[in-house]
């Protein structure tokens, strides 16, 4: 058992946190966004759209969710440019974790969407709403507080997911971690480091979850 | 007698031949009404009659298989499918009052009140509370208009979804058993609000189980038995000399559940 550096440990600080705001925190936003707007999409093509489409919205989620995050980042990295089609790590990046999060966002949108209840629906077409008007003012924001919890899961899942970006090139938390280690030879100090990291990104998460949670829980019989 | 009357030419609400199946199970078999404005109309009848689906095919959300309703003049004929625009033309005649209230859970009671006039209907926002206020003002509520249904009883909840209803200056209101859902003590208030506004000329639809209410309030009773109409006429002539066997059995029950 060898002494923990703690120099080492101290001074790539820095860096790791640094990974984190400038990798894996912007990929995790911009990834959960763009995969929040396909996942509701998805949904709603599931939900409403006529057999062709409800088809393929089930195709994709079915397939999103039937093959290894890690796979899909490498056809959309390593796969693609020998269609001619080269595209840079982030944006990589951003593509494969975004369609993965619509995946499984779809499923989470499209149950919230059905456990709204019926008279919900009824009430809004009976005050004269279209169904897109309805689904905008009174079935999503209901829908939204049930899919807080899952969809939270998801997006903390994406966060440490997004170190898989790593084997792709991008600069973020834990490639830092892989660099510094493979430089010092440290590797269990290195490594142990950026998992706590992590893990405070995560624990700051879940308490803001839990904010959101009581904010939409005003308006619910308790 | 009952449907084969002639149409009184003033009728705001007229149905004719409305039938609708669910799978093999016939529902509602070619129901003529009408009603003139200013009338009430008490639809009575026993629970899988099809009373309450006749009520919400006025306003489509049930949409019949055959037949025409006309409110005012919007007609729409189900021969065809309608379109949702055709569905919504004919909706915005009416307004309907839910027996389980069905407000908005996220918005607080002016919210509730508001969201159709002002979002649907694109009136002032302004205006639409001040409205608003003034609705809940009639009823005592007017210190409830930020609060969220949940924090309401039942009976206030009730008087809410009315207020929603009379915001939306419908020509129509149908009642869906408005208190069935209410604990005994709660009735009131909600009866008495529907006969005020009887009183003020409101064309309504009820379909009720209160036969009190529609002796006192109702121009004209239908009861409505398998999907048909079976007997219609003045509340003195339905609710106390009913010409049918089954419209006599049904009163007695209600009248004497023991």
């Amino acid at each position: 058992m060898t002494e923990i550096d703690w120099d080492l440990v101290l001074g790539s600080l820095g860096p790791l946190v640094s990974g984190a705001i400038r990798g894996t925190i912007p990929l995790a936003l911009a990834s959960f966004a763009a995969g929040m707007m396909l996942a509701v999409a998805v949904a709603l093509m599931r939900l409403y759209g006529n057999r062709a489409v409800r088809a393929a919205a089930g195709l994709y989620v079915s397939v999103v969710r039937g093959t290894p995050l890690l796979v899909q980042l490498f056809v959309v990295f390593y796969g693609l440019p020998s269609l001619g089609l080269t595209i840079d790590p982030w944006p990589s990046a951003i593509i494969a974790f975004s369609l993965n999060v619509g995946g499984y966002a779809a499923e989470v949108v499209r149950a919230a969407i059905l456990s709204v209840p019926k008279g919900q629906w009824e009430a809004s077409y009976m005050i004269g709403m279209s169904r897109r008007t309805s689904l905008r003012r009174v079935i999503l924001p209901q829908a939204s507080r049930v899919a807080v919890p899952p969809l939270s899961n998801t997006f903390i899942s994406l966060v440490k997911d997004t170190s898989l970006a790593s084997l792709i090139l991008v600069t973020e938390l834990f490639r830092e971690a892989q660099q510094i280690a493979a430089f010092s030879q440290d590797f269990m100090a290195l490594y142990v480091e950026a998992a706590i990291v992590y893990w405070v990104i995560c624990l700051a998460l879940s308490s803001g979850q839990s904010s959101l949670e009581r904010r939409l829980d005003r308006y619910v019989a308790h | 007698m009952s449907h084969t009357d002639p149409i009184p030419a003033s009728s705001l609400l007229t149905v004719e031949g409305v039938s609708k199946r669910f799978g093999e199970t016939e529902v509602l078999r070619s129901v003529d009404l009408s009603v003139a404005r200013g009338e009430v109309l008490a639809v009575i009848g026993a629970s899988g009659s099809g009373k309450t689906t006749l009520l919400r095919c006025l306003n489509g959300l049930e949409v019949p298989d055959t037949g025409r309703v006309t409110i005012g003049d919007t007609t729409v004929n189900f021969s065809a499918r309608p379109a949702p625009r055709e569905l919504r033309a004919l909706r915005d005649r009416s307004a309907m009052v839910f027996q389980h209230y069905h407000l908005f859970p996220h918005r607080t009671v002016l919210e509730n009140i508001a969201e159709g006039p002002v979002v649907v209907q694109r009136r002032p926002r302004d205006k639409v509370h001040e409205e608003a206020l003034a609705l809940l003002d009639r009823v005592g509520m007017v210190d409830r208009a930020g609060a969220y249904p949940h924090e309401l009883s039942g009976g206030q909840q009730q008087r809410v979804g009315i207020l929603r209803a009379l915001a939306l200056r419908p020509d129509l209101l149908l009642f869906d058993e408005p208190t069935s859902a209410l604990d005994p003590e709660l009735v009131g208030d909600v009866l008495t609000l529907m006969r005020d506004l009887a009183a003020e000329g409101w064309t309504m639809v009820v379909v009720t189980h209160e036969l009190q209410f529609a002796r006192e309030v109702a121009q004209q009773v239908a009861f409505v038995d398998q999907g048909r109409v079976l007997e219609h006429g003045v509340p003195s002539q339905v609710l106390r000399a009913p010409r049918e066997e089954r419209t006599r059995q049904f009163v007695h029950r209600l009248l004497h559940p023991l």
